[in-house]
């Protein structure tokens, strides 16, 4: 019979690990938090916000401690061409206050407290520990090899919480075959500048700060940019999509570059010191890449098992590796409960997946990805909306003003746009996101 | 016809500049603002006698770290030093063979702090 060194093991002490560590050492079983990096976070960088209202129950009033930068009381979703901007900009005071919706937080910050928070509860973590592989016996998985010396880890069960390359679920054989095109890469700048300077840019006063989403702007290559408003630093970047990235000649710190010189962008981030440059690969195709989520003693939970949701509007990831960290923790509790290990006895947590958010908004998004990367959205229908928008605002007097069907319809047409594709595009866009 | 002046010159002609310049930082400065706790066991290996037949070589200007280098003889100059262990490199490698990726010893490697 094998001896277990612990109940449960968990790999990556991000957000999913974190949380599920939390989970089990509550319902009273022993739990290891692994960690490769020096402390929690260390190997972790993202656009820059937050939604942190999973942590609600695990946490209850979570805000009066958490890491925050800025509350985002200001989002804009902007469209870049070369030389127009068109931005849709919202205000809410309402999340400037408890519970607040969405929050800017560095995540050697945030995935360092939410780990320290699994110790309070029990958990033991252990950092500089690399998880090497995993140890199975008679087609169950019961442990990791790690680099360290002896350093076999003998536990019931294994949380794979390994972020987006997770080399543990590729080898428990969960993935398909793996494919640049399912990917991006985040590429980030933190730029320093007085908090009074940020304020003034971004019309935000206090703790409240702004967001910013960008279509465009990123030299061509599909993806996008965003601005983030830290307290006393920006986080600018570009998400880019691999196969398009490699198809041309820009390096991504030139994108960068780029996108920080637009006239709508170079006003809100000129000056200042960058204090750190970082890169992360990004799951970036929903539904579609996922791996299986569930085999005999083991579990996968956040990028590890490509939860991130990268759907335009909204551009999520942090929130959905909390929601199914802490799913995968109460279901290793219930099978550790009835002595059940196996993928069966593991099912809970695929059957929590599919009922709450987690794999809802992945299922009913879907399409996203590929319809917010496509070449369509990427490259004509900016142009279309941002020349119908600068021609409605254009007083070209002497000529009289033009009806708004008609430019969009000229401007369609310019952009190189056919009718069915506006028509298939409309449909496909009311069908995900309708 | 003669000229207004040099200064109200600049002045119709929109003023500064200074919103199209600032200066542009160096690809070491930008790298050199992140912290490596470097471990002499290299974490990625680069098997340079494959990239010598690849024509596309995607890595060269997808990683975000700028590791691979081509010579001029023809083959990559890879350095593993400054990694920020994103997996971009292996991801977009169209060589079977050329790149063996790994995670860098524990408590080794990148460690971001204001990201």
């Amino acid at each position: 019979m094998t001896e277990f060194d612990v109940d449960v093991v968990v790999v990556g002490a991000g957000p999913a690990g974190a949380t599920a560590a939390t989970v089990l050492a509550r319902a009273g079983h022993s739990v290891i938090l692994l960690e490769r990096g020096p402390f929690p976070g260390s190997k972790n960088m993202y656009g820059g916000v937050v939604y942190p209202r999973m942590l609600d129950q695990l946490h209850p009033q979570w805000w009066e401690e958490a890491p925050v930068q800025r509350w985002i009381t200001r989002r804009s979703t902007m469209v870049l061409t070369d030389e127009q901007a068109v931005s849709v900009d919202f205000r809410s005071q309402k999340w400037g206050s408890a519970p607040y919706n969405g929050a800017t937080a560095f995540r050697p910050d945030w995935d360092h407290w939410l780990a320290s928070k699994a110790e309070a509860d029990g958990a033991t973590l252990i950092c500089s520990t690399t998880a090497t592989g995993l140890l199975r016996k008679n087609n169950q998985v019961v442990g990791v090899t790690t680099d360290r010396p002896d350093g076999d880890l003998r536990a019931r069960v294994v949380i794979a919480c390994d972020g987006v390359n997770s080399f543990l679920a590729k080898e428990a054989g969960m993935y398909g075959e793996v494919d640049a095109a399912n990917y991006t890469v985040g590429v980030k700048e933190t730029i320093a500048l007085p908090k009074e300077v940020i304020d003034s840019r971004f019309g935000v006063r206090g703790r409240h700060g702004m967001d910013i989403e960008v279509l465009g702007g990123t030299s061509g290559v599909n993806g996008g940019g965003f601005v983030y408003t830290n307290l006393d630093t920006l986080a600018v970047g570009c998400v880019l999509k691999l196969p398009k990235l490699t198809a041309q000649e820009l390096r991504p710190e030139e994108i960068i570059d780029r996108f920080k010189r637009h006239p709508g962008i170079a006003p809100l981030v000129e000056g200042g010191e960058v204090q750190e440059y970082s890169a992360h690969v990004i799951p970036e195709a929903g539904l579609s890449m996922m791996p299986q989520m569930t085999g005999n003693g083991i579990l996968v939970a956040g990028d590890a098992a490509a939860m991130c949701l990268a759907a335009g509007l909204w551009l999520e990831g942090v929130n959905f590796a909390m929601a199914s960290g802490i799913y995968a923790g109460e279901a290793a509790a219930e099978s550790l409960a009835v002595g059940d290990v196996s993928a069966k006895g593991l099912a809970g947590y695929e059957r929590r997946l599919n009922d709450t958010f987690v794999l809802r908004d992945h299922k009913r998004l879907h399409r996203a990805p590929e319809i917010v990367l496509s070449d369509r959205v990427q490259h004509l229908y900016p142009q279309m909306i941002a020349n119908s928008v600068e021609r409605m605002f254009r007083v070209d007097n002497p000529t009289p003003k033009p009806g708004l069907i008609r430019v969009l319809n000229q401007e369609r047409k310019r952009a190189g746009l056919k009718v069915r594709h506006v028509v298939k595009d409309t449909l496909d866009g009311l069908r995900t996101f309708g | 016809m003669s000229k207004i002046s040099d200064r109200w010159a600049s002045v119709a002609a929109g003023g500064t500049k200074e919103t199209e310049q600032w200066p542009t930082h160096s690809f070491e400065d930008l790298i050199g603002s992140t912290r490596f706790d470097v471990h002499e066991r290299a974490h990625i290996v680069v098997d340079d006698t494959v990239c010598r037949d690849c024509p596309s070589r995607e890595c060269i200007v997808a990683c975000p770290a700028k590791l691979f280098v081509p010579t001029s003889d023809g083959g990559i100059l890879f350095n593993y030093e400054q990694c920020f262990e994103c997996g971009t490199c292996y991801l977009v490698c169209n060589k079977e063979g050329a790149i063996s990726w790994s995670y860098p010893e524990g408590g080794h490697g990148v460690v971001f702090k204001r990201s």
